[in-house]
């Protein structure tokens, strides 16, 4: 495991500071230590062991539609 | 989860992104990523093969195991020849040639060295084996970091007394002004790391950019994010706009993660740093703070911060300021290669030798 890979996954359970997140099909313990307010059902960031940040979703489908739009990337 | 990614990776965006690159006809730009994982993305698809001649995409210091002196790895071979103890680690510190050997070499004669996915894994090991000290490598940036502060805090709570940390973690910003104010390096813009900044937010890259005049983009890591961002980065530096564009709003807020900064200001200050191939930069690294001496294996086992010294030959330090390329050494792939590998970019997957040779570089 290379230390610096962090990779998006889905919570699916939480015992206290602990949380279950699903990645690739592949379930991992993380560490809620760094966040607040992580519901099952949200992505997170999980890297070494910890979920270091909420992805959000409404951003997420933004940069997907930025993407089809050639021009407006340049400004905002 | 495949179908979360495949929008970030959609061949027909990338293919329109590339003709669009590939149009570009501004002035000449160097623009510098400083993040292991964006140099591992960008080899492995290729992103440099889209981009057009004036564009030029370096790799900057933002590997950090490529960044740890040789000292520090002594110093952790040192520890670990010792019968008393345990080091725990990240793996990609295992191989880190130090004078005295590697990691890999010292665990082969005998010594425990434990790999982790997590540094609070140490934790555990330090509790199943009380008769025993546990070392725990601490290398990283602001995304570790925060981790490395937890597992300090946590050990601090419990009284666990057999445990403590060798650091020698680093922050972005010092090395990154220092790199944007030195001419020799020429950076027109920067292409900034998601998770770093996931952390530390993108007020500082605001600051960088009136005050030095380097704008950047945050990026993240799928193919069509660092393709639009290096689109948006050339746009605004041809402009000579100095802005800064945060393009993986999904994950970095401006404000960053201040539960994580909290955490990593509470266990550790700033302190003077050495970059393997660049040197000294001040306020550039983490030191443990006083109230958690105890946890500080540079002060419990009083070890010396030795000299550093880069191997002969090698030229990591012009590779990581982005003023040669791997293919500019004469040991590249010859005498440095990923199973042997001379420099420390070559050891780290994520180092920019090792990623170029893997994957081939282009220019
Ligand atoms: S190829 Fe090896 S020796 Fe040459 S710069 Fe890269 S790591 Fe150093």
């Amino acid at each position: 495991m290379r230390m610096c890979l962090a990779v998006p996954g889905k919570v699916t359970e939480i015992k206290g500071k602990t949380a279950i997140v699903e990645i690739m099909g592949v379930l991992r313990e993380a560490s809620l230590e760094l966040l607040e307010d992580v519901k099952v059902g949200d992505y997170v960031i999980l890297h070494a062991g910890c979920a270091i940040e909420k992805l959000d979703e409404a951003e997420a489908l933004k940069t997907i539609e930025l993407f089809k739009e050639l021009k407006d990337i340049y400004h905002e | 989860m495949n179908n979360y990614l495949d929008p970030y990776r959609d061949t027909g965006l990338l293919h329109l992104w590339a003709e669009r690159l590939q149009k570009y006809q501004g002035k000449p730009l160097k623009l510098m990523e400083v993040c292991g994982t964006h140099t591992m993305a960008i080899a492995r698809y290729g992103i440099r093969t889209l981009l057009p001649e004036r564009i030029r995409l370096v790799s900057g210091p933002g590997c950090p195991v490529c960044v740890t002196p040789s000292y520090y790895i002594n110093s952790a071979v040192a520890l670990a020849r010792r019968p008393e103890t345990i080091v725990a680690t990240f793996g990609d510190l295992m191989r880190i040639p130090g004078d005295e050997g590697s990691l890999l070499e010292a665990k082969s004669l005998g010594a425990d060295i434990r790999v982790l996915y997590s540094p609070l894994d140490a934790l555990k090991i330090a509790r199943d084996n009380p008769e025993r000290q546990v070392v725990l490598l601490s290398v990283g940036f602001e995304t570790t970091t925060p981790i490395f502060a937890l597992a300090i805090d946590k050990a601090s709570q419990e009284g666990l007394n057999n445990f403590t940390v060798l650091s020698a973690n680093k922050t972005m910003p010092e090395v990154l002004k220092v790199l944007a104010g030195d001419p020799t390096v020429g950076i027109d813009g920067y292409l900034y790391p998601g998770h770093v900044s996931a952390i530390i937010g993108t007020r500082f890259y605001e600051e960088l950019a009136e005050k030095y005049g380097v704008p950047g983009v945050v990026a993240g890591f799928e193919p069509l994010d660092i393709l639009t961002a290096v689109a948006a980065l050339s746009e605004i530096c041809n402009e000579g706009r100095h802005t800064v564009r945060n393009l993986y709003t999904r994950v970095v807020k401006p404000e960053g993660n201040p539960r994580a900064v909290q955490a990593m200001e509470r266990v550790f200050e700033p302190a003077d740093a050495v970059w393997r191939g660049i040197g000294r930069i001040s306020g550039s690294g983490l030191a443990i703070r006083e109230e958690y001496a105890r946890y500080d294996a540079w002060k419990v086992f009083d070890l010396q911060i030795g000299e550093y010294s880069e191997p002969e030959g090698c030229r990591c330090g012009e590779i990581l300021k982005g003023t040669k390329s791997p293919g500019d050494c004469p040991l590249f792939g010859t005498r440095c290669v990923p199973e042997n590998p001379v420099g420390a970019c070559m050891v780290s997957s994520e180092g920019t030798c090792a990623a170029h040779y893997k994957y081939g570089g282009i220019r």
